[in-house]
C-alpha cells in the first residue's frame, strides 16, 4: 500500500529510509521512525482490529502505551523461524522496521467481514454480568457445555504457540536519582539531578525518542526557541554528563518497596540488523536512592453513541500523527472536545491542510483565548454543543450533533460529514506509579483528578503526572524536582515558555436525547464496557468501584484502562450521586504495561531455571545409565538399569546385591555440620535428645533433633572425632535448616557456649558401601585403619586414609548390614569410588541408587524424617523413645515431649502394614480405616507413610502412623487405593532379619 | 524488595534473608519448672501486633548472623535492626530519627 496520506515534508521521520511492513498480508510503506500506527493511517488503513465482545471494527485511538483498540500479533522474526509472535501488540508502540509480519485480531474470516460482529446484534442479551447470569444452571452442563466454549471464544489475541525462542538479559542498577519519564519534566529534573557530577542519575523513558509531549508539538518555545531544539541541547547536555545513563524504549512498570523499581528495555524489536543472540528486552531492577516520576498524562476520550468508529481518535493523537508522523489521518476533520487543549490539535491540522471543525461542549463563556484563536484562523467553532451519534461502517462518516440548551434539553440536529474525529474530555495525570509506590491520592476538583499527595517513599512527582499543564509550570517543576532529589543542591534554571491552552470541562457522557438502552457508547474501548453496562452494574447494587470493574471488566486487559479509568469513575460517582473521592479509585497495579514473561525471567530458564546440586560422583552415575531423581536441589540417582531393566527390576536386582554381596552407593548429599569447641559437647547435650557426654571420641551414636514444641525434626548419624569435635550428618534436604536451628540456638539463647558450626556438606564425598563384602571390598585400600570387628566395630569412626586419600571412614548401616561409609574430601570422590567399585567387581559390587536404598532402610524398620514424620511425630510416636535421655535436664523440645497431649493415650504411631496380597503394593499417602463399609464421612485411623515391593521379603512391605498403632499388631484395617480399599494386617515395623554379620543399629 | 540493614553487614536485599518470628520471647532457664499453660504460651502466644513490630532475622545468605528488627506490619517499613541481646529501642525515638 503507498501512502496517500502522507505529508510531503515534516515529521520526525526519515524520508531517506523506506521500510516495509507486512500487515494482513499486504505490503505497508514508510519510513525509519514510524509506527506500525502511522505506516496505517499514512495508508488510510483506520481499521485495525475487532473488539472483544461485540467484534465491533476499531481502530487507532492514540499514539502510545494507552492504546486500547489497535491490537496485532506481530511476528517480531518471521525469517527465523517459528515462535516469534506474540499477540497484543499496540500498533501505536510496534516501531516499524523491515522484516515485520502484523496481523489484526479478534475476527473470522477476514477483517473487513467478521462473522462475530454478530455479537454486536446480540449485544441486549450480553449485558454486563452476562457470564455468571447465564452459565449458573445445569450444573452438569459447566464442564461439557459451557466452559469449552467461553474457553475458545475468551481471551485477547491468540497466545503464542511456541516456547519463546529469544533471549532477555537482567541487570540490577543502583541510582541515586532515578526519572521516569524524559518529557519535559523529567528532562528538566535530569539536567539538575545531575549537574552534581557525584550523583548516578538514571533517565528512562519508554519512548524511542527522549521528549514526551514535546515531540508533538511544532508550536511551543522555550526561551523563544522551538520547544524540541531545546529537547535536543537537553539530551546532549545529559548524553554528555558520564554520571547519567539515557535510557530509551524503557518503562517503569513497577514501584516496589525501599525504591526497587523495576524497568523493561526493548533492546531489539526494533532493529532490521539486531544480530542472533542479541537479548530482545532487559529486565532493568534499579534500586534508587531518590526517584522523580515524571510520567505525564492520559487524554480522556468522549463518550457518545459510536465513539468508537474507527477514524475517531484522541485529540493530541492525532496532532501526534500529523506533526511527528506527518500523517494526515483524513481530509474532514471534527474536532469534539470539553478541554481547551484539543484546539492546538485543530490549529495544527488545519496549518497542516485539513478541512477542520470543532463542536465544543463548553459554552463560549467558558472557553479561553483558544476560541479567538481557533476563529481567527478560519476554524468554525460550535460552542455549547453535544455528539448525539457517529455515523459510519467500518471508517467513520459523519457525526450528529445538536446544541444543548440553558435547560439541558438537546436543540436541532446536524449532521456534519467528516472522515476523521479527533476527541478529547481533558486529561488524567499518569498516577500509576506513584501509587505502586504507596503514595496516597488525593482528588484535585480543579482539574478533575486525582494527583500525588503524600509520599510514603523518597519521590516526588514533577509535571503532568501531578495535573500541571502548562509547559512552564511544567519545566520549572521539572528542575525543582530534579534538585530537590540531590537535597537541592542545583538551582533550577530558569526557563521563559510559551503558553499553552489548558483547562477542561469534565463531562461523563455526552448530552443525547437517544434511548439510552438502545445505544452503545464506549466508556472501556478494550473490554467493550458502555454505559449502560455501568449503570446495569450501579443498579444491581455494584456501588464499590472495585466491584464495579469486576463485573463490568471496566479498566482491565492490557491498557489497564489508561483512557478509561477516570469516566468509569466519574460515571459511577453521577449516578450514585457521590462526590468521586468517596468513590474512590481502583487500585493501580504492576504491570504498568504488558511485560513479556521472558524479560521478567531473563536467563532464568530451561537448565538455568535452579541450580542443580550434583555430587563428586554425578558423572560416573551419568555414564553408568543412572537414572536421576531431584531431591531439593541435588540430582540424584534413583536407580541403575541393566539392558531390558524396568525400575522394580533393577530394584530387585539392587536391593538383593547389598544382603547377598555387597552394594555401592553415593551418600555424598547427607547434610554434614562440623560441631567444634570446649563447649561442643555440651551444645550437643542441648541440641540433641541423646547423651553426648559418654559417647567416647571415635565412637558415633544416632542423634535424634527435635523442635522446642517436642515434634521430631531431623536425624542423622553424629561422630565424635575429638573430644571437642564432633562431625554430625543431617537428612539430605534438612542440612541448611538443621544448621539455622543450631546457630539461631548458639547465637541467641546459648551465646555463652565457645562452639563453632561450620557446614562441612560439599567438603566430604561419602560413599557407603553395604553387604556382607563391604569389608573384602574396603580392606586392600586402607591404611593406618583396622577394619577387624574387634578393632572397629559397629557405629564407630577412625581417621586414616583410603586409596591414599585421608578419610573420615564411618563403620554405620542404613541397610541393617554390615556397612561403611567413607568420607573423602569431594575432589577424590570419583576417584576412590571408581577405585572402589572396580576393585568390587570379583565381590559382585552393585552400584544402587536412592529407591533401593529406601527400600532396604525400611526392610529393618529405619525411618525417614519427613517421610514417616510430618511435624507432628513424637519420638515414641516413631518408637524412637529409647533415644530420648531421661536423665538430662533439659535439651530443646524436652518441657514440650510431657505436655498432656503428647503423651495422651492414642496417638498415631508407627507400624508396618502387610496386604493380605502380597503383591499388592500400597499407594503412600493412602488413608487406613477399620471398616470399609461404614458410612461416609468415615472415621481414618492412620495413613501409609512408606510402601515398596521388597525382593527381599517376597513381597511387599508397607509403613504407616495408625492411631494406638502398638496395640493394634494384628489387627485387620483397610487401606485406601484408586478403586476403593484393599485389606491389610498390622504388624511390627521391621520386616527383614539380617543374618550373618548384622548391624544392630 | 525490602531492604533490610544487617547490624553486621549493612543494607541488603530482603531475599538475604531469613525472618525468625517475634523477638524477646526469652526461653525460660528451666523449661521443667514451667506449667504446662506458660510452656504452651511461650511457645505459640506471639503479639501479632498492628504497628511496631520486634522480630528476628537472619542474615542467611550473609554474615550468617542473628539481629533482632522493628518492623511497622501495616507499612511494611523497618524502623531500625538492633544486635540480639541489646533492648528493645525507643520505637518514638528511632521514628524520629528515621
Amino acid at each position: 500500500m503507498s501512502q496517500p496520506f502522507r505529508r510531503a515534508s515534516g515529521g520526525r521521520i526519515d524520508r531517506n529510509r523506506p521500510l516495509t511492513v507486512s500487515f494482513n498480508g499486504k505490503t505497508l510503506e514508510g519510513f525509519a521512525g514510524d509506527t506500525v500506527a502511522s505506516m496505517l493511517l499514512a495508508s488510510g488503513q483506520h481499521l485495525a482490529g475487532r473488539s472483544f465482545k461485540y467484534h465491533r471494527p476499531r481502530g487507532i485511538l492514540s499514539h502510545g502505551s494507552d492504546e486500547p483498540s489497535a491490537l496485532l500479533s506481530v511476528d517480531w522474526r518471521h525469517d527465523r523461524g517459528p515462535g516469534y509472535r506474540d499477540p497484543n501488540n499496540r500498533a501505536s508502540v510496534v516501531e516499524a522496521r523491515d522484516g515485520l509480519v502484523v496481523k489484526t485480531q479478534n475476527h473470522w474470516p477476514s477483517l473487513a467481514l467478521d462473522i462475530g460482529a454478530v455479537n454486536d446484534l446480540l449485544s441486549p442479551i450480553f449485558v454486563a454480568g452476562f457470564y455468571y447470569k447465564t452459565f449458573m444452571w445445569p450444573k452438569r452442563f459447566w464442564d461439557k457445555v459451557y466452559e469449552p466454549i467461553i474457553r475458545k471464544a475468551a481471551g485477547l489475541g491468540e497466545a503464542p504457540e511456541y516456547p519463546d525462542p529469544d533471549h532477555y538479559a537482567n541487570r540490577h542498577a543502583h541510582a541515586d536519582v532515578l526519572i521516569v519519564g524524559a518529557g519535559p519534566a523529567g528532562l528538566a529534573a535530569a539536567l539538575t539531578a545531575s549537574a552534581d557530577a557525584s550523583k548516578r542519575v538514571i533517565l528512562a523513558d519508554e519512548g524511542a525518542e527522549p521528549g514526551g509531549a514535546l515531540l508533538n508539538d511544532l508550536t511551543s518555545t522555550i526561551d523563544g526557541q522551538p520547544a524540541m531544539d531545546w529537547v535536543e541541547d537537553a539530551v546532549a547536555t545529559l548524553d554528555g554528563r558520564e554520571n547519567v545513563i539515557l535510557l530509551p524504549r524503557t518503562t517503569g512498570f513497577g514501584y516496589y518497596n525501599h525504591n526497587h523499581v523495576c524497568l523493561v528495555e526493548r533492546v531489539s524489536d526494533h532493529r532490521a540488523d539486531a544480530p542472533e543472540g542479541l537479548a530482545r528486552e532487559r529486565l532493568w531492577q534499579v534500586r534508587a536512592r531518590q526517584v522523580v516520576l515524571a510520567t505525564g498524562s492520559h487524554e480522556r476520550p468522549l463518550v457518545f453513541e459510536n465513539n468508537d468508529k474507527p477514524g475517531v481518535m484522541l485529540a493530541e493523537s492525532l496532532r501526534a500523527y500529523v506533526n511527528r508522523w506527518a500523517v494526515l489521518p483524513g481530509d474532514a476533520l471534527i474536532v469534539v472536545t470539553a478541554a481547551a487543549s484539543a484546539y492546538r490539535t485543530a490549529l495544527d491540522a488545519k496549518a497542516a491542510g485539513m478541512r477542520v471543525e470543532i463542536v465544543d461542549i463548553r459554552l463560549g463563556a467558558d472557553c479561553g483565548p483558544e476560541l479567538a484563536a481557533a476563529r481567527d484562523a478560519g476554524i468554525t467553532v460550535r460552542t455549547g454543543h453535544t455528539v448525539i451519534r457517529a455515523l459510519g461502517g467500518n471508517r467513520v462518516g459523519a457525526l450528529v450533533v445538536a446544541p444543548i440548551g440553558t435547560d439541558g434539553s438537546i436543540g436541532p440536529k446536524l449532521t456534519l460529514d467528516c472522515d476523521c474525529v479527533a476527541m478529547s474530555g481533558g486529561w488524567t495525570p499518569s498516577v500509576h506509579l506513584f501509587s505502586q509506590s504507596r503514595g496516597k491520592l488525593a482528588f484535585d476538583t480543579e482539574i478533575d483528578a486525582f494527583v500525588p499527595d503524600k509520599s510514603v517513599q523518597a519521590e516526588r512527582s514533577a509535571g503532568a503526572c501531578r495535573g500541571l499543564y502548562d509547559l512552564g509550570a511544567v519545566l520549572a517543576d521539572g528542575f525543582a524536582a530534579g534538585s530537590d532529589a540531590i537535597g537541592g543542591a542545583a538551582s533550577p534554571q530558569p526557563v521563559e515558555a510559551s503558553a499553552a491552552f489548558t483547562g477542561f470541562q469534565p463531562v461523563r457522557v455526552l448530552p443525547s436525547d437517544a434511548d439510552p438502552s438502545r445505544i452503545k457508547a464506549f466508556v472501556d474501548f478494550q473490554n467493550d464496557v458502555t454505559v449502560k453496562d455501568i449503570k446495569l452494574a450501579v443498579r444491581e447494587g455494584f456501588e464499590s468501584i472495585e466491584h464495579v470493574k469486576r463485573y463490568t471488566t471496566t479498566g482491565m486487559a492490557t491498557d489497564q484502562g489508561k483512557t478509561s479509568n477516570m469516566n468509569a469513575l466519574g460515571l459511577v460517582a453521577g449516578i450514585l450521586n457521590r462526590p468521586i473521592p468517596a468513590v474512590g479509585t481502583t487500585t493501580f497495579r504492576p504491570p504498568y504495561t504488558p511485560v513479556s514473561f521472558g524479560a521478567l525471567i531473563g536467563p532464568a530458564r530451561n537448565e538455568l531455571f535452579d541450580p542443580v546440586r550434583k555430587t563428586p560422583i554425578d558423572g560416573w552415575a551419568a555414564q553408568n545409565g543412572a537414572v536421576f531423581e531431584p531431591v531439593g536441589l541435588w540430582r540424584r540417582a534413583r536407580y541403575f538399569p541393566q539392558a531390558g531393566e524396568d525400575m522394580q527390576a533393577a530394584l530387585a536386582r539392587e536391593t538383593k546385591a547389598v544382603r547377598s554381596t555387597v552394594g555401592i552407593f553415593d551418600a555424598s548429599t547427607l547434610g554434614k555440620i562440623e560441631v567444634v569447641g570446649p563447649d561442643a559437647a555440651e551444645f550437643m547435650n542441648r541440641i540433641y535428645t541423646n547423651a553426648w557426654n559418654k559417647l567416647k571420641t571415635g565412637g558415633c551414636r544416632y542423634g535424634l533433633m527435635l523442635r522446642e514444641d517436642g515434634f521430631v525434626y531431623d536425624d542423622g548419624v553424629v561422630a565424635r572425632l575429638a573430644e571437642n569435635r564432633f562431625h554430625v550428618t543431617t537428612t539430605t534436604g534438612g542440612a541448611p535448616r538443621v544448621l539455622r536451628h543450631m546457630e539461631d540456638y548458639l547465637q541467641t539463647e546459648w551465646p555463652d557456649l565457645d562452639v563453632f558450626l561450620t557446614s562441612i556438606t560439599e567438603q566430604w564425598a561419602v560413599i557407603a558401601l553395604q553387604g556382607p563384602k563391604a569389608r573384602d571390598v574396603l580392606e586392600p585400600f586402607v591404611s593406618e585403619i583396622e577394619l577387624s570387628e574387634t578393632a572397629f566395630p559397629h557405629m564407630t569412626v577412625k581417621t586414616g586414609s583410603v586409596c591414599g586419600v585421608p578419610c573420615r571412614l564411618f563403620r554405620v548401616s542404613f541397610t541393617g548390614e554390615l556397612g561403611y561409609e567413607v568420607n573423602v574430601p569431594a575432589d577424590y570422590g570419583e576417584a576412590v569410588w571408581t577405585t572402589l567399585f572396580n576393585a568390587g567387581q570379583k565381590h559382585g559390587i552393585t552400584p544402587y541408587g536412592t529407591e533401593a536404598m529406601h527400600v532396604l532402610r525400611a526392610e529393618v524398620g529405619y525411618i525417614v524424617v519427613g517421610q514417616e514424620t510430618d511435624g507432628t511425630a513424637t519420638p515414641d510416636d516413631v518408637g524412637l523413645s529409647g533415644l530420648v535421655s531421661k536423665v538430662k535436664p533439659d535439651f530443646v523440645g524436652k518441657r514440650s515431649l510431657s505436655r498432656p497431649d503428647m503423651v495422651a493415650a492414642g496417638r498415631r504411631q508407627l507400624v508396618g502394614l502387610l496386604t493380605k496380597d502380597p503383591n499388592e503394593v500400597l499407594d503412600e499417602g493412602a488413608q487406613v480405616v477399620k471398616d470399609p463399609g461404614q458410612p461416609i464421612p468415615m472415621k481414618m485411623i492412620g495413613h501409609v507413610t512408606s510402601s515398596y515391593r521388597s525382593e527381599n521379603c517376597g513381597r511387599s512391605i508397607a509403613m504407616a502412623m495408625i492411631d494406638d498403632g502398638r496395640a493394634r499388631i494384628g489387627e485387620t484395617v483397610f487401606a485406601t487405593t484408586p478403586t476403593g480399599f484393599t485389606e491389610a494386617v498390622i504388624a511390627p515395623a521391621v520386616f527383614y532379619e539380617v543374618k550373618g554379620e548384622t548391624a544392630d543399629a | 524488595m525490602l531492604l533490610i540493614r544487617c547490624p553486621y553487614c549493612g543494607e541488603r536485599p530482603e531475599t538475604e534473608f531469613h525472618c525468625g518470628g517475634e523477638a524477646h520471647i526469652a526461653r525460660p532457664d528451666t523449661p521443667a519448672d514451667i506449667s504446662d499453660a506458660d510452656w504452651g504460651s511461650f511457645l505459640y502466644t506471639r503479639t501479632n501486633p498492628k504497628g511496631l513490630h520486634a522480630e528476628r532475622w537472619l542474615h542467611a545468605h550473609g554474615c550468617g548472623r542473628w539481629f533482632n528488627a522493628l518492623r511497622d506490619t501495616v507499612s511494611d517499613a523497618f524502623v531500625t535492626t538492633y544486635e540480639m541481646g541489646t533492648p528493645r529501642p525507643d520505637p518514638i525515638s528511632e521514628t524520629a530519627k528515621a
